[in-house]
Order: C-alpha cells, then structure tokens, then sequence
C-alpha cells in the first residue's frame, strides 16, 4: 500500500472527474463573475489544476507516466504564467489604485 | 518537278542574311539611344550606312543566289514558338520574289535615307526621324524575309507602327496626331483579317511556314474554289486592303502625307503599302485555288483605282494629289493580281517604286524650296529655279503617264494587256485610269514648274536648288524609272526578253500544280498587243495634250478655296466625302456607343457594384464595432460561452 497509482486507485475514476468537474466549473464562474483581478487569476489557476488531477489519476488507472509528465509541464508554464500575471496586475494597481477589472475599459470604440 | 526548300548550312551565308535586317535594327538602337546627343553627321552616317551596308549585302546575296542556280532556301535560326503541333521557327525564306523585294527595299530604302540627311537636317528631331526610318527598314525586311505567315505578321505589324510614327512624327500638330491615328486603327482593321486568315491556315493546312503550306496547297484535295480557300484567300486580302490601301480602307493613305515628305516616298509609296502585293503574291498558290476571290480583287482594285483617279484630278495639295495616284497605282496592281498577271503586278510594284519614290522626293524638294508650302496654286514657273528637280520629276511624270521608253509604260502596258485577255471592260476602266493618271500627273507638272510665279515674295527670294544630297536620288530614281522598265520587255520587241517573267517563274511552281489553268502565259497576238499599246500611248498623250493647253497655254489656275464650284466638281474636290461617310457611319456611332456605355454600364453598374459592396462594409462595420466594449467580463462572457459551444459543435456534429 505504499505504491502512490495503488493510493489513487482506491478511489473509483467517476469521484475524480466529478470533482475535476466541479472544481473547473467553479473556477469558471469566478472568472465570469468576480472583478477583483487577483480573484480572477486564483479560478484560473484553480481550473488548471483541475485539469492536473483529472491527468493524473486517469494516468494512474491506465498506467501510463507520459500524463504525469504532463502535469509537470503545466505546473512550470503555470509558474512562469503567475509571475508575468501577477506582475501586470501590479502594474495596473499602480496605475489605477485598484485591482477592479471593470475599470480597466479604455480599450474600446 | 517540284523543288523542295532545303534550308542552308552554311553558316557564313546565314550570318549574312541575318546581318540584312540586324544593321538597321543596330543603326535603330544606336541613333534612338542618342537621339539628341550624338552629332547630325553621324546619326546620318549611321542610319544611311546601315542601310547601305544591308544593300550591299543584299546585292552580294542575290549574286550569289543566282549564281548557284537560283535554288530557294531557308535559313533556320532557332525555333521561335513550338505549342503542340505547332512549329514556327525564327528562319528567313530566301526566295526570287523574297530578293527582288529586299533589293526594291534597301536599295531604294538606302536613297532615301540619304535624301533625309538633306531634306531633315533643319529638324531639332532628326536622330529620332533616322531611328525611326531605320525601325522602319528592320521591319519591313522582316516582313518580306520571313519564311512564315507569323514572321510576315510581325514585320506587318512593325511597319504598321513605323509609319503611325512617322506619320506623327511632329507631333506638335493635332491633325498630324489625327492621321497617325487614322492609319493606325484603319490598318487595325485589316491585320484582323490578316490574323484570322493565318488561323484558318494553320486549322486547314496544319502550319504556318510558307515551304509547308504551299507544298501541301499544291495537293489540296478540296478543290478549285472551296469555301475554306475563299475564306482565307478573302481574309488575306482584307489585310492587304488595309495595308496597301484599296476601298473600302484606302482613306488613311492621304492622310498619311502629314509625315515628312521622305517617309511619304519611303512608307506611303514605295514599300510599305505594296506589301499587301508581296502577300497575295507569296500565296499565289492558295489564291490559283481561288478564282472567285481573284474576281472581288480585280473589281475591287479597279474600283479603287477609278475613285483614287478621280479624286486626284481636282486636289491642289502637291503631296495630296501623288497619295491619290499611290492609291490608284496600287489598284492597278491589284486589279493585275485579281486577273492573275502576278509577274505584271510585282513589275508595277518595282516601277511604281521607282517613279513614285521619284516623285515624291522631288516633291519634297519644291516643298523644301518653298519653304514649307505645298499648295500648287501658289507655286509655278519653278522650272528655273530647280532644274535638277524639275527634270527629274518631268521624267516621273513620263513614266507614271505611261509613255515610252521610260518605266511606268512597260509595266502599265503589260498589266492592261492581261486585263483586256481576261475582260474587256476593265480593260476599258484600267484605261480611264490610265488617262487620268496622265492628265493630274501633267497638270501637277505644269501647274508647279511652268508659268508664272504665284507665291509670295519672301518665297520667291527663298527659291533654291536642293542640296547634294537630295538632288543625287533624284538623278539615281530618274535613271532607274528611265531604264526599269527594260527589265520587263513584252514578247513583241523580242522572245523571252522577259527578265523579270523567267526570273520569277519558279515562285510558281506550286501554282501550276494545284491550278494549271491560272498560271498559264498568256495568249495574245502580236497586231492586238500593238494595238493596245497604242492606245494606252495614245491616252496618255492626248490627256497630256489636254493639261498643256488648259494650264499652259490657257494658263487656268485652280480656283481659290471657297469659290462655288459645279456639283461633280464640288463632289471629287471634297474626296466623294468618304470621311465624312465614314464619321457619320463608324465613328460616329462608336462615339456615341462609348458614352452610352460610360454612362450605364461604368457609371451605374460597375461604379455601383464597387461603391455598393464599399457602402455596406462601412455600415456594417459601423454596426458591429459597438461589440468591442472595452467590458472585460462581456469578453470572457463571449470566450466561454464560444468554447462550450465548440465543445458542443465537436460532440454532437463532428
């Protein structure tokens, strides 16, 4: 019982994609109805680790590593992706004394 | 029995033959280049000397032709276009009519350049006129050097371009622009036919290459008179029409004497315009298989003759009224052509040559010494001013009336004496001609150099003889237009004294098989051809007579412009007003077409559609461009709710 694919296969593969599910739909309505920038960057950081779990424990029930690989990849692009983001939304604190994303509508016709 | 056109190896004699149309294209290149930099001398030592140079090689060619048995060859350069079946060479057709023609075309090409270097050498332009000459010459070489149909259409085409140049080549003047045009849409008209004639050739006789076409023509199985022969035959002639204008395209060539008097000499009468004779005569065999088309020309020549003859007579214009006989000649060439007498035409073509380019040039010296005048009323008694002139242009005028010895009455007498074999009422007509010729030829003669001076004083302190250098192809055309006709001389001062008759005989050959009955020798007894010689001799000089004693001893002078003159009078010195046909029927309508069509179909409809469909974009751009709001969560809203619905696409469609 000290195998980590043995652990997680202790739970049946349908509980994972509920959740994986439930954790990406909740990350989606964040991101469509906060308006704090930081807020927003935490759901979409929540919907990518959703998809993470789901890779690894389908890795885990067919056996197959390259998946597991995959989750590294997104964890070191999603790093990458958190210092660029966060960097712009200090950057528009600075600007506008806020971090609400519906003052940020200059952009447009 | 028939020879077959072997194309040569030698590579020296090919290098020569290219050289003959190559020099004036160098002299072209080089005088155009430097157009205003390079000295007069020079631009009129090259432009001559090129043309000297391809004489001199033309006449070592000939010599060396006809002392190799007078055997046609080709000279193949390299295949030009090569489109399935289709094989057309870049290759030279070395032939007895091809050499006759080059000689007539450098040689008296190569006078005339050196009567330009006189006449030009007051012209700010003159190394663009010599550039201009020397396009001239390539292309007409090539037109006549050519061993296809397609080769003949490019130098066609050339010459046609040339002479719009020349023709406007003061361009300052827009009624000089106006005749360039002229010219050069009327041409448009025939090389379409020219055009459509060389598809029916290659769809009928599967090439263009004179050696193949008339070899397989000579075995046509369609018959004498077949539709395909009439249609192509036809077509040919429509271009010949155009160039060397006969009715209902002969309108240009008087025009055309808006050019400089050497071009009028040069293109309007002495080698351009008997192209359209060059090329019914090199598809004599496809016109032996035609007699029906023979007939339209031989009518259509004399018609053309007839109303050329007429208008001449009432013109005051010195230029106006050689253009009209040009026109008249070249439908006595035809009208030869059409009843089948090839060698009497090409014979009217080499003294018409030779007496029209005379009298051009001599033309062009009164014009030169009057300082730019060119109405005859105002000239006379310039006999003593310009003797060199005025006998060379009396000589002209003996030659062209038809009168012996000189050029004009061999040819002409040989020509109507095949015309009376075939119909005696052209005959009759031809003769008409023949005496107007004479009479508006004498009439010019002595309305310019006898009587009084009628000019201004100015002018008349002006008068002076021609330099050298057009007075010498003035005393070389006179030699020739003397002498020229003793190449061809009728069997009744001796047999098979015909020069030109057994030299062309073999360009024949072809001929004599698909339709023996065209190209047999005529028939005439002796007592008959003295009889018509004597009357066309006679003609000329009673209408000869007539001119003395009405402008000489009468001393008439046409009326001034404006006088009322009687109707028929009236109706010729206004050119049968053809023009004024021709805009109220042609361009007139076009004209109005073009506006119709500017005004509907440009202005409505395509300026509709294109500013429509602009309109639209705008508005709906106008419209749409509210959907960028600026709203960030209205874009994610819409980035969601697209990613579900292409989720939803893939599951359920694709």
């Amino acid at each position: 019982m000290n195998n980590i694919p043995e652990v997680i296969r202790t739970i049946p593969l349908d509980y994972y994609l509920y959740f994986s599910a439930a954790l990406f739909v909740i990350g989606v309505i964040g991101v469509l109805t906060r308006r704090n920038a930081i807020v927003i960057f935490m759901c979409v950081e929540l919907m990518l680790n959703s998809v993470n779990l789901l890779l690894t424990a389908i890795a885990s029930y067919r056996g197959d590593s390259s998946a597991q690989v995959f989750v590294f990849f997104i964890m070191a692009v999603a790093a990458a992706e958190v210092t660029v983001g966060l960097a712009i939304i200090v950057m528009t604190y600075r600007n506008i004394r806020s971090t609400d994303v519906q003052l940020l509508n200059y952009l447009k016709w | 029995m028939q020879e077959i056109v072997m194309p040569i190896n030698n590579q020296g004699m090919a290098l020569l033959c290219l050289l003959v149309p190559l020099l004036p294209l160098a002299g072209f290149i080089i005088n155009g280049l430097g157009n205003r930099s390079i000295a007069k001398g020079l631009v009129s030592f090259i432009g001559s000397g090129t043309v000297l140079a391809s004489f001199l090689i033309t006449v070592y060619l000939f010599l060396d032709f006809t002392s190799n048995g007078s055997r046609a060859y080709t000279v193949d350069f390299y295949d030009w276009i090569s489109v399935g079946t289709m094989q057309i060479g870049f290759s030279f057709l070395i032939d007895q009519l091809t050499l006759l023609m080059m000689l007539m075309v450098t040689g008296i090409g190569f006078l005339i350049h050196l009567y330009s270097a006189g006449y030009m050498s007051h012209d700010e332009n003159f190394g663009k006129f010599f550039a201009f000459i020397n396009l001239f010459m390539f292309s007409m070489l090539l037109l006549v050097m050519g061993s296809n149909y397609v080769m003949m259409f490019v130098g066609w085409e050339g010459v046609g371009l040339c002479s719009y140049l020349l023709i406007g080549f003061w361009n300052k003047n827009t009624n000089y622009n106006n005749a360039a045009k002229k010219a050069f849409v009327m041409n448009r008209i025939g090389d379409l036919g020219f055009l459509l004639a060389i598809f029916l050739i290659f769809i009928t006789f599967g090439s263009v290459s004179f050696p193949q076409v008339f070899s397989e023509a000579a075995q046509y199985t369609g018959g004498i008179d077949s539709g395909v022969m009439i249609a192509i035959t036809l077509l040919l002639f429509v271009g010949a029409m155009g160039k060397s204008a006969q009715i209902p395209l002969f309108t240009w060539l008087p025009d055309a004497m808006a050019g400089p008097t050497p071009v009028s000499a040069l293109i309007h009468a002495a080698t351009m315009v008997t192209a359209g004779i060059y090329m019914v005569l090199r598809s004599n065999v496809l016109y032996a298989l035609a007699p029906t088309t023979m007939e339209i020309i031989a009518i259509v020549g004399v018609a053309t003759a007839l109303v050329a003859a007429t208008i001449g007579l009432a013109q005051n214009d010195i230029k106006k009224v050689l253009a009209y006989s040009t026109v008249s000649q070249l439908g006595y060439m035809f009208l030869a052509l059409g009843v089948m007498a090839f060698t009497s035409s090409i014979f009217h073509v080499l003294t018409h040559a030779f007496f029209k380019a005379l009298l051009f040039l001599a033309a062009g010296s009164v014009i030169h010494a009057m300082s730019n005048e060119q109405d005859i009323r105002h000239m006379g008694g310039l006999r003593k001013y310009l003797p060199i002139t005025f006998v060379t242009f009396l000589i002209g005028t003996l030659a062209i009336s038809g009168i012996p010895p000189f050029a004009g009455f061999f040819s002409k007498d040989e020509l109507l004496a095949h015309v009376w074999v075939h119909s005696k009422l052209l005959w009759g007509l031809g003769v008409l001609v023949s005496f107007m010729t004479s009479f508006y030829m004498f009439r010019l003669l002595f309305l310019t150099f006898f009587g009084t001076f009628r000019g201004t004083e100015a002018q008349k302190s002006h008068l002076h003889e021609s330099p050298m250098s057009m007075t010498l192809p003035l005393i070389v055309l006179a030699i020739l237009s003397t002498v020229g006709g003793f190449l061809g001389i009728p069997p009744i001062f001796g047999e098979n004294m015909h020069v030109l008759q057994n030299y062309l005989a073999p360009i024949y050959q072809f001929a004599s098989v698909a339709n023996p009955a065209a190209v047999e020798p005529m028939h005439l007894d002796h007592s008959t051809e003295w009889l018509l010689m004597g009357i066309s001799v006679a003609v000329a000089l009673v209408a000869a007579g007539i001119a003395y004693v009405t402008y000489v001893s009468k001393n008439t002078v046409p009326a001034p412009e404006g006088t009322k003159l009687s109707p028929l009078h009236n109706l010729v010195y206004n050119k049968y007003y053809i023009d004024e046909i021709y805009d109220t029927v042609v361009v007139k309508p076009v004209m109005w077409m073009s506006a119709t069509f500017h005004r509907v179909v440009d202005l409505l409809v395509v300026d509709g559609i294109v500013n429509g469909l602009g309109k639209l974009v705008t508005h709906f751009s106008r419209t749409l461009r509210h959907v960028q709001s600026g709203a960030i969560g209205f874009y994610l809203m819409v980035m969601v709710l697209s990613i579900v619905l292409i989720i939803f696409l893939n599951f359920f469609i694709g």
